[in-house]
C-alpha cells in the first residue's frame, strides 16, 4: 500500500486528518501545542514547594531577608566593603534577588531531567519544556522579593525615575541565560552526573567572583573586564542601577555580559536540541 | 477501511557493553587522554532491538503485540509513543494520538488527587477544558471522591491505580498505545480497562496494545503481531498468531525438560535453571502429570560461582498467557543463605496439582530476594497436565470449568 493513496482516501470521523510524520515536526510548533503541559510542570512546582512546611510561601522572601541581613552585617559593617553610596540593605537586596533567581534557575533546571527521568521514560512532550518550566517557577519567588524592594525604596527615601522601568526589562536576559546554561546542564546531565555536583560547587564559587558582596568598582580597572566575562555581572551591576541611578555602572562590561548571555543561550538550546533523541535512552 | 498508523522498514540498534551508560566525565577524559584518536568505544556491540518492521494499521483495528520478553514489543511502543527513536525507517500517524505505558504517569505523591488528575491529564495529552469537561465523570470512575482533596501519598496503590485509570479511560485519541498496564491491575480493574478499550474500538480508534496476556489479547484484539527477535514474525488473526506463537513453547516434555537450549532467558548467568524435572512423591519420573495428583518439580541449576541469598521461583501461565500463580521459596518461609559453585536442585512439592488439564508454561527465576538482580529469568518450561478422574465419580474435568478447581467436599442437606 503506497502512501498516497491511503492519503487520498484520508476520510475519517474527523474528516481527513493530516498525517503526521514523527521525523518531520517543527519544535516551535510543537512547544505550542505543549503549552498547556508547560504551565501544568511549572505550576506543579510551584504547589509542591512549601507543601507541609508551616511557614509555607514565607520561605519566598525569608531567604533573601536573611541573606541581605547577615550580608549587611559582615560584608557592610565588619567587613566595610563600599556600596558605592546605596544604602547597605539596598545594595544586596537588589543584587540578591537576580542572584537567587540565577542559582535557583540553573539548580533547577539543570536537574530537570533526571528528576524527571520516569517522565522522560513513559511520555513524549518537547523535552525544552522541563528546563522551562524550572525558569518559570522562580520567577514567582523574584516577583514577591521585588514588591519587598519597592518598600525598601519607599523606606530609604530614594527617587523614583525612569530607571525603574529597567527592572522588568533586565528579567528577559536574566532568565534566558539562566535557562540557557540550565539547558546546556540539563543535557550534559543525562549523560554526566558529574554535572549535579558541578552544579552545586559552580554556584557556591560564582557567588564569590559576581558583583554581588562587592561593587564592580572593588575590582582594580585593568582586570574589571575578567569580571566582565561572566554574563551575571553586568546584570546585577545594571539590575542595581535600575533601583539607584546614581550607582555607577560600567556600560563597557554590560555590553560584555549581555553578548556572553547571547552566546551561552544560543549554546545551551542548541546542544539541548541536538541531544535530546537520545535522552529516553541515556538516562 | 484507511490506515491511521503506518509503519515501514522500523529499525532500532542499541548499543551494548561498554561504560557507554552513565559513564563519568573522568573516564571519557581518560580515554581520550589515552587514545585520542581512536574512533570512540568502536569495541562496543550493536544489537538490534528492531529490524525493518513494517505494518499499516487501519481505523477501528485493535492491533495485539505479542512476543517473549527482549523481543522488541517495548522497543516499537516506545518509538510509536516518540519517546525514542528510530535508526531508520518511518513512523506515520493520522490523528491524535495517546500512549499509555504506564498508569498515573507524573503523579505526585505531595499533590491531591484534584490536582493529580489536572497534572495527569495534562501529561496525557488532554486539554484542561476536556479534563473540566470530564472531571466529575473521571472522579466517579475512580471511586476515590471523598479523597479527591486528599494528597495522593495517602492513598493506597490501590487507590492511585483507579485515579490513574479513570484519567486514562476519558482520553479521547484517534490512536492509543497501550503497553501492558492491564497486568498490573486486580480482576475487577482489568475488566474495566477491556471494557473501555472496547469503547474505543466501537468508535472507530485504532489501538495497539502489547501484552503477555493472551487472553486479553484474544478477547480485544482482531489482529495480532508477534514479534520475535525484532522482527515480525507472523502478522494475522489474533487467535492464530496465539496459537501459532504459544506452539513455539512446546518443548519435548515427558518427564522433564532440558532448559539449556532456551532461547531469550534473562539475566547474569551466574547461575542458571539446567534441567527441570517431574517426579512422583516417591522420586520416580512421572510418565504424565495429572490433575489432581500430587507433583514434585524438581529444578536442576549450575552455579558458576558462590550466591549469596539467591530467591528461586516459578510463574505459571495458562496457555493463552493468563498468568495463575508466582511463588518462590522465600515465600514459604525457607532461607538459602548461599549456594556453592556447581551443580545442585531444589524442589517444589505440590500435594494436589489443582489445575483443570490443558497445557501450561513455566516461567523460572533466580533472584537477588527483592528481585534484583535477576541471576536467570524466564526460562520457559512446558507443563501438560492431563485429564484425570479428580471428582472420583467418572466425570472428567475440562477447560470449560476455568482454570483450577477447589480440593472439596457437598453435603447435602434434605429439608
Amino acid at each position: 500500500m503506497s502512501m498516497d493513496s491511503v492519503t487520498a482516501r484520508g476520510q475519517s470521523r474527523h474528516g481527513t486528518r493530516a498525517w503526521k510524520d514523527y521525523a518531520r515536526r517543527s519544535p516551535f510548533r510543537e512547544i505550542w501545542e505543549y503549552r498547556e503541559l508547560f504551565f501544568f510542570l511549572a505550576w506543579r512546582d510551584v504547589k509542591i514547594r512549601y507543601k507541609q512546611t508551616v511557614l509555607g510561601v514565607l520561605w519566598v522572601i525569608i531567604q533573601p531577608l536573611f541573606t541581605m541581613m547577615i550580608f549587611t552585617v559582615v560584608f557592610g559593617r565588619i567587613a566595610n566593603i563600599s556600596s558605592e553610596g546605596v544604602p547597605r540593605p539596598v545594595f544586596y537586596f537588589s543584587a540578591l534577588l537576580p542572584w537567587i533567581y540565577f542559582s535557583t534557575t540553573v539548580t533547577g533546571a539543570g536537574m530537570s531531567l533526571v528528576s524527571n527521568a520516569g517522565l522522560l521514560a513513559k511520555i513524549y512532550f518537547p523535552r525544552i519544556i522541563l528546563p522551562a518550566a524550572a525558569a518559570l517557577v522562580p520567577l514567582v519567588d523574584f516577583l514577591v522579593g521585588s514588591a519587598f524592594l519597592i518598600g525598601f525604596i519607599l523606606f530609604y527615601d530614594i527617587p523614583i525615575g525612569w530607571n525603574l522601568l529597567l527592572w522588568p526589562i533586565l528579567v528577559v536576559p536574566l532568565a534566558l541565560l539562566a535557562f540557557g546554561l540550565g539547558a546546556l546542564l540539563a543535557a550534559l546531565n543525562v549523560r554526566y552526573r558529574d554535572v549535579k555536583y558541578a552544579i552545586s560547587f559552580g554556584i557556591q564559587l560564582l557567588l564569590f567572583v559576581s558583583p554581588i558582596i562587592y561593587p564592580s568598582s572593588f575590582f582594580p580597572e585593568q582586570y574589571r573586564w575578567l569580571l566582565a566575562l561572566n554574563p551575571l555581572s553586568g546584570l546585577i551591576e545594571t539590575f542595581r542601577y535600575a533601583v539607584v541611578p546614581t550607582y555607577p555602572v560600567d556600560w563597557g562590561v554590560v555590553g560584555i555580559s549581555v553578548g556572553v548571555t547571547a552566546v551561552l543561550f544560543v549554546l545551551g538550546v542548541l546542544y539541548f536540541k541536538r541531544t535530546e533523541k537520545a535522552f529516553a535512552d541515556i538516562i | 477501511m484507511t490506515s491511521c498508523i503506518a509503519i515501514d522498514s522500523l529499525s532500532k540498534q542499541y548499543r551494548i557493553g561498554g561504560p557507554q551508560q552513565h559513564a563519568s566525565l573522568r573516564e571519557r577524559l581518560v580515554e581520550f587522554a589515552r587514545k585520542p584518536l581512536a574512533v570512540r568505544r568502536s569495541e562496543n556491540q550493536t544489537i538490534w532491538a528492531l529490524r525493518d518492521v513494517s505494518f499499516h494499521a487501519d481505523e477501528g483495528e485493535v492491533v495485539g503485540i505479542i512476543g517473549r520478553n527482549g523481543a522488541g514489543k517495548s522497543t516499537l511502543l516506545k518509538i510509536l509513543s516518540r519517546i525514542t527513536y528510530p535508526t531508520s525507517g518511518s513512523v506515520k500517524v493520522r490523528g491524535r494520538v495517546a500512549s499509555l505505558l504506564e498508569v498515573g504517569t507524573g503523579f505526585h505523591d505531595e499533590l491531591t488527587g484534584r490536582e493529580n488528575i489536572y497534572l495527569n491529564g495534562s501529561i496525557l495529552g488532554m486539554r484542561k477544558r476536556e479534563v473540566d469537561q470530564h472531571f466529575d465523570a473521571i472522579v466517579a470512575f475512580s471511586g476515590v471522591e471523598q479523597f479527591i482533596d486528599t494528597p495522593i501519598k495517602r492513598y493506597s496503590s490501590g487507590m492511585r491505580l483507579r485515579l490513574g485509570f479513570a484519567v486514562a479511560a476519558h482520553l479521547d485519541p484517534d490512536v492509543l498505545i497501550v503497553d501492558e498496564v492491564l497486568a498490573v491491575g486486580d480482576a475487577g480493574f482489568q475488566k474495566k480497562c477491556i471494557k473501555a478499550m472496547e469503547g474505543l474500538r466501537k468508535s472507530g480508534r485504532t489501538v495497539l496494545f502489547v501484552s503477555h496476556n493472551l487472553a486479553a489479547v484474544e478477547n480485544l484484539c482482531s489482529r495480532g503481531i508477534w514479534i520475535d527477535t525484532g522482527r515480525i514474525r507472523m502478522d494475522g488473526a489474533a487467535k492464530d498468531v496465539i496459537v501459532s506463537y504459544m506452539g513455539s513453547f512446546a518443548g519435548e516434555q515427558a518427564s522433564g525438560s532440558d532448559l539449556t537450549g532456551n532461547e531469550n532467558r534473562l539475566g547474569s548467568g551466574e547461575i542458571r535453571y539446567m534441567r527441570l524435572e517431574y517426579l512422583s512423591p516417591d522420586g520416580t519420573p512421572c510418565a504424565m502429570v495429572r490433575s489432581g495428583d500430587p507433583l514434585v518439580v524438581r529444578f536442576h541449576y549450575h552455579a558458576d560461582k558462590t550466591i549469596l541469598d539467591p530467591s528461586f521461583g516459578f510463574r505459571l501461565y495458562t496457555e493463552m498467557g493468563t498468568l495463575l500463580t508466582e511463588t518462590n521459596h522465600i515465600l514459604n518461609g525457607l532461607h538459602i543463605p548461599k549456594v556453592e559453585p556447581g551443580d545442585g536442585y531444589i524442589e517444589v512439592v505440590i500435594d494436589s496439582l489443582n489445575l483443570i488439564p490443558g497445557q501450561y508454561l513455566f516461567s523460572l527465576w533466580i533472584t537477588a530476594p527483592d528481585g534484583v538482580p535477576v541471576y536467570d529469568g524466564d526460562v520457559r518450561a512446558s507443563l501438560e497436565v492431563e485429564v484425570s478422574d479428580v471428582y472420583r465419580s467418572g466425570r472428567m474435568l475440562s477447560s470449560r470449568h476455568g482454570l483450577v478447581y477447589f480440593p472439596q467436599r457437598w453435603r447435602v442437606v434434605l429439608p
